[in-house]
């Protein structure tokens, strides 16, 4: 029978080294879904290991190519950053709906991303802007796209031994920008009924060229929609292009009926969800 | 177990203690330390009845660990008020806006980072920031004058 034991390494080797040294260890950045699990629903003892003391998980950069966003970066600093929100708004705002103030101070995307939620906010709003997840290990490191991260409800790919760093987002090029929605019963502090990301890229014209539309709480995982995005590319965001890419989502979900809403109603709700994204992000594009 | 041990600052003093690897700053700021004026209503991080600042950062201490402190700045309600009340408390006070009090410490240190975020905040905007401040007594309306006045309080002191 194990202890609890708290360290906080100083590198991204240790860390590793601590993942692999305990019989039982569990990474904590924000701690918000951990503690309450830890507290509440599992409270075997184990090897916390704090990533926060690393300077790659601490990143936050802007970068010519792509935005790094370091796993211990609360949503509160995110969206504190206006060149972010600028350039990822749908990322952003998606952090944003996640809890109270005081639970945003602490939560991280990537530990969203980890914990692996199917109505996890972030985790549409991630794949729709292509990101990529940076996971250390002992033999260098890997990366893997976000939407092949979560393999289920509540877990993901990391192996034994590895950790997410963070998350690389192809910074989005002109006329490209994001944006999620999510429906939740009430205006804040709630668990998504559905959501939708999607971002879009137009040409000068305003044609669209490039989407990616992925949608959450509405099958065990967050998924992508390639037939949305298809039926987003090569017009101008109209009527029936909107209409199309709902249609799709509705035929790509798989949810169930809970508390919060009917697999019926679900399926409806994502395909409105999509339209309004899709424009919201084209109406940013074309600013952008 | 081996406790941890940790050195931070707590309202402005620097504070060395052990605590359990899976213990809550909460916990510790409750039973370690004996400022108990930070409550605990839910445990999980959705009543905001534990909030307080970290490195001026508003969170719920049920949900950091005490290992986490170590090197950090808190804030609690015990720091809020100086020779006098600071303006949210006088205002929460004056409006009536609180009835048991236990989400009060929670409130006031929400709504005194709220100020010195937005000195003049709407009320949608105080609404939300304080969405994560659970009051089962007032209905709110109380409170969110209070905040209004306190802001106008901070912003022209008499």
């Amino acid at each position: 029978m194990g202890a609890f034991a708290y360290v906080a390494p100083q590198s991204v080797d240790d860390v590793v080294a601590a993942l692999g040294a305990a019989d039982r260890a569990q990474v904590i950045a924000g701690g918000t879904d951990l503690l309450v699990q830890m507290r509440s629903v599992d409270r075997e003892p184990r090897t916390i290991v704090d990533i926060k003391s690393l300077a790659e998980t601490n990143r936050l950069d802007i970068g010519d190519d792509e935005v790094y966003v370091g796993a211990a970066v609360s949503s509160a600093l995110m969206n504190e950053n206006e060149a972010l929100c600028n350039l990822l708004p749908g990322v952003t705002e998606a952090g944003d709906l996640i809890g109270s103030t005081q639970i945003q101070g602490r939560a991280t995307i990537c530990g969203n991303l980890c914990n692996a939620s199917p109505a996890g906010d972030s985790i549409p709003a991630l794949i729709a802007a292509g990101a990529i997840c940076d996971i250390a290990n002992a033999n260098g490191g890997r990366e893997l796209p976000v939407d092949e991260f979560v393999t289920g409800v509540g877990t993901n790919a990391l192996e034994p031994g590895e950790f997410l760093l963070g998350v690389k987002i192809p910074r989005p090029a002109a006329h490209s920008r994001d944006a999620y929605l999510r429906f939740i019963p009430r205006t804040e502090m709630d668990i998504a009924v559905a959501g939708c990301g999607v971002s879009v890229t137009l040409d000068d014209d305003g044609t669209c060229t490039a989407a990616r539309v992925a949608i959450g709480a509405v099958a065990p995982t967050a998924i992508l929609v390639p037939a949305a995005a298809d039926a987003l590319i090569g017009g101008k965001l109209d009527e029936a292009a909107l209409q199309a890419a709902g249609e799709a989502c509705t035929a790509a979900s798989s949810p169930i009926t809970d508390k919060r809403g009917t697999a019926e109603y679900r399926r409806k709700v994502v395909a409105v969800l999509c339209r309004r994204a899709a424009e919201i992000a084209g109406q940013r594009a074309r600013g952008a | 177990m081996a406790k941890v041990h940790v050195t931070s600052r707590i309202n402005g003093q620097t504070q060395e203690f052990l605590c359990e690897p899976n213990q809550t700053i909460l916990e510790v700021l409750r039973d370690e330390l004996g400022l108990t004026g930070t409550k605990e209503g839910c445990a999980t991080g959705d009543c905001g009845a534990c909030s307080v600042l970290v490195d001026g950062r508003l969170i719920c201490s049920c949900l950091m660990l005490g290992a986490e402190a170590a090197g950090k700045d808190i804030e609690t309600i015990e720091g809020v008020a100086g020779e006098e009340l600071h303006p949210v408390q006088t205002a929460i006070l004056e409006h009536a806006a609180l009835q048991c009090g236990i989400c009060t410490p929670g409130i006031v240190v929400a709504a005194k980072a709220l100020l010195e975020k937005h000195p003049d905040p709407d009320e949608t905007t105080i609404r939300y920031w304080l969405a994560g401040n659970l009051c089962r007594c007032t209905g709110y309306d109380k409170i969110i004058r209070a905040v209004q006045d306190a802001a106008k309080t901070l912003a022209h002191p008499a």
